[in-house]
């Protein structure tokens, strides 16, 4: 994160005193403004520290009725039940396949046309793009009935296939538009002196076009990675038999319906879910995040 | 080499020349073709089984049998005529304003909070907004559960230590209101980051001098937002308020979760969970096939600003 929208600049000479005493209001306004800041920071960070700081603890400590911030004893026990719980492997093994699936196919379909959309210029390039940005504004929820029904014509429900295929297509548009502005990042120059040099446009491509866009590239991937292992609605859908499902769902009916939640357990199994997102989400984010909203200001 | 393949080789270095120039320009549709394919194939078939099942009769032995009974507009007419949806609709637009005004507003402030602390408290703070982005919604809905349960949830806890009232066994779900209430405070948290890291990355490309010289000139803070800051990022509010509204008019997985499927009617249903019963809770899929297509086209008329927007970007690359 950039520091430099900073306010704490030296100002003009002025008497000393006077120089003084605005320095220490300044003081005084910014250490106002870390208390409200902190304060925010405890709002924000508290889900997700409730979530891990339950996962460890006792029963006991979960159920009493005075809550215990840090649990001084902390248990692997919830994550030990969760692992236990049926079908967890289960689980865990449809969604790094469909994942799996998910990444590769769509990655390779979507570097092609976004090499179409950067490098070159045709008619029906601007119809392309209104299509893609179409489908990256559907939503989901409106899609489920159609796919669902065409996917049962062809036997593809309760078929880990059918979640793949609907991933790749609701995953494409994004995969091909942030791509597109992975590549247009790279300066045209760099290729054509390749090219110059006596290198083949598809020499130029793969030695200066791919090594450079790699990082783009695996952004883009993890991002994919994380909306596909977090997807609701269409795994809940298609996905019936409860070994078939992937973990999100199995999360999702983690909850059951009786009285007595666990809930040492059921804070255990979500941080498993969301552990290998968040890391993933930390590596990526600064990458990906101003792809919705690229250039809206430079314009 | 052979003559054959002297003169062969002879003939490909001339001749090619001009199906070289009719490759390249084919070049980008072949590369676009296999999203084409997927997409026509994978969406482009069931939209147009959407519209067919819209003006179809298809319950669950129509599914079975896979052949649908031509009704016309009846489906249309039952939603249209029908009360339940045109409460849900205001209700989803009511929803949508809130959580809307509440991301847009919230995540401005906190951007702009961001700019005057310290930097380790703003490392702390972007932190936290991160961490909170990357909660899958599932996991988030299932802290929700457990942070607002009426038992021991520690919100009770910690609204009736700071005096607020005694929340001691509250229950949060108790009406629709409070219901769609919890939802909104679950999606805002996780719209919250999104907003405020592109407003704060906007903030930064403020000329610090237009402010200072407002600032000098006697404005407050409150006037530099308005006259200064503000019509220099409008359009990334812009896009960031149109993003917001599409995304959360069609939200399903936290209401969905959140409120649960047995506590869901029509006293709480948004559009999302509306056309989801409709078709999988009560089997009638050419009914929620009209009231998708309905909805499909209420957010393709909310996207056209984002996506000329787009467009308009991507043609000045």
């Amino acid at each position: 994160v950039s520091t430099t929208a900073d306010h704490g600049r030296p100002a003009a000479p002025a008497p000393r005193a006077a120089t003084k005493r605005r320095a220490r209001r300044r003081r005084i306004r910014r250490s106002a403004w870390n208390v409200v800041g902190l304060a925010v920071f405890a709002v924000v960070v508290f889900p997700v520290f409730w979530m891990i700081s339950t996962a460890f603890k006792p029963d006991d400590q979960i159920n009493s009725f005075t809550p215990t911030w840090f649990s001084t004893e902390p248990t692997l026990q919830h994550f030990r039940d969760a692992i236990a719980r049926p079908y967890f492997w289960d689980v865990v093994k449809n969604s790094l396949i469909v994942v799996g699936a998910v990444v590769l196919l769509s990655m390779v379909v979507a570097f092609l046309a976004a090499v179409a959309l950067a490098k070159y210029r045709f008619t029906g390039n601007k119809l392309f793009v209104v299509l893609i940005i179409g489908i990256l504004m559907l939503p989901q929820v409106g899609l489920v009935i159609p796919l669902y029904v065409v996917l049962a014509r062809y036997g593809l429900t309760n078929e880990l296939l059918g979640l793949v295929l609907t991933h790749l297509v609701i995953l494409l548009p994004f995969a091909v538009w942030t791509l597109r502005g992975f590549i247009l990042g790279v300066p045209k120059e760099l290729e054509e002196a390749a090219m110059v040099d006596g290198s083949s446009r598809l020499g130029a491509f793969t030695r200066i076009l791919l090594p450079l866009v790699a990082p783009g590239l695996v952004a883009t991937s993890v991002f994919i990675f994380i909306t596909s292992w977090n997807e609701y609605i269409f795994a809940n859908v298609i996905l019936t038999d409860q070994s078939n499902q992937t973990l999100t769902i199995w999360l999702s009916y983690f909850y059951g319906t009786s009285r007595n939640v666990d809930w040492g357990g059921l804070m255990a199994a979500s941080t498993l879910t969301a552990v290998p997102v968040v890391i993933f989400f930390l590596l990526v984010q600064r990458r990906i995040a101003f792809g919705m909203t690229a250039g809206a200001v430079k314009a | 080499m052979t003559v054959a393949a002297e003169a062969s080789a002879h003939r490909s270095r001339r001749r090619p020349r001009r199906v070289s120039r009719v490759l390249r320009g084919a070049t980008p549709y072949l590369l676009i073709l296999p999203v084409v394919v997927v997409i026509t194939a994978i969406l482009g078939y069931p939209l147009y089984r959407l519209v067919v099942l819209s003006f179809q009769q298809y319950g669950l032995p129509e599914l079975i049998q896979r052949k649908g009974v031509w009704i016309g507009l009846d489906n249309f007419e039952s939603v249209l005529g029908d009360e339940i949806f045109w409460r849900t609709l205001l209700r989803t637009v009511v929803f949508t304003a809130a959580n809307v005004a509440l991301t847009i507003g919230l995540g401005t402030l906190i951007a702009l909070l961001l700019v005057r602390v310290s930097s380790w408290v703003r490392v702390l703070l972007t932190a936290a907004l991160v961490l909170a982005w990357s909660m899958p919604a599932v996991v988030a809905v299932q802290v929700w559960f457990w942070m607002t349960n009426f038992q021991n949830g520690i919100l009770n806890y910690v609204l009736t230590e700071l005096r607020l009232g005694d929340f001691a066994q509250h229950d949060w779900y108790a009406t629709s209101f409070s219901k769609l209430a919890m939802v909104t405070l679950l999606i805002v948290w996780g719209a919250i980051p999104f907003v405020t890291i592109t407003v704060y990355a906007g903030l930064a490309q403020v000329p610090r001098e237009l402010v200072e010289a407002a600032e000098i000139d006697g404005a407050g803070p409150l006037r530099v937002f308005r006259d200064v800051t503000f019509p220099i990022l409008k359009p990334i509010f812009l896009i960031l308020t149109s993003l917001s509204i599409i995304w959360d008019f069609g939200v399903f997985t936290q209401p969905y979760l959140l409120i649960g499927a047995p506590h869901i009617d029509t006293t709480n249903y948004l559009m999302g969970v509306y056309v989801y019963i409709e078709a999988f809770g009560e089997s009638d899929f050419g009914r929620g096939a009209a009231i998708s297509l309905l909805m499909l086209l209420i957010v393709a008329v909310l996207s056209v600003f984002y996506v000329r927007r787009m467009v308009q970007m991507g043609a000045t690359r």
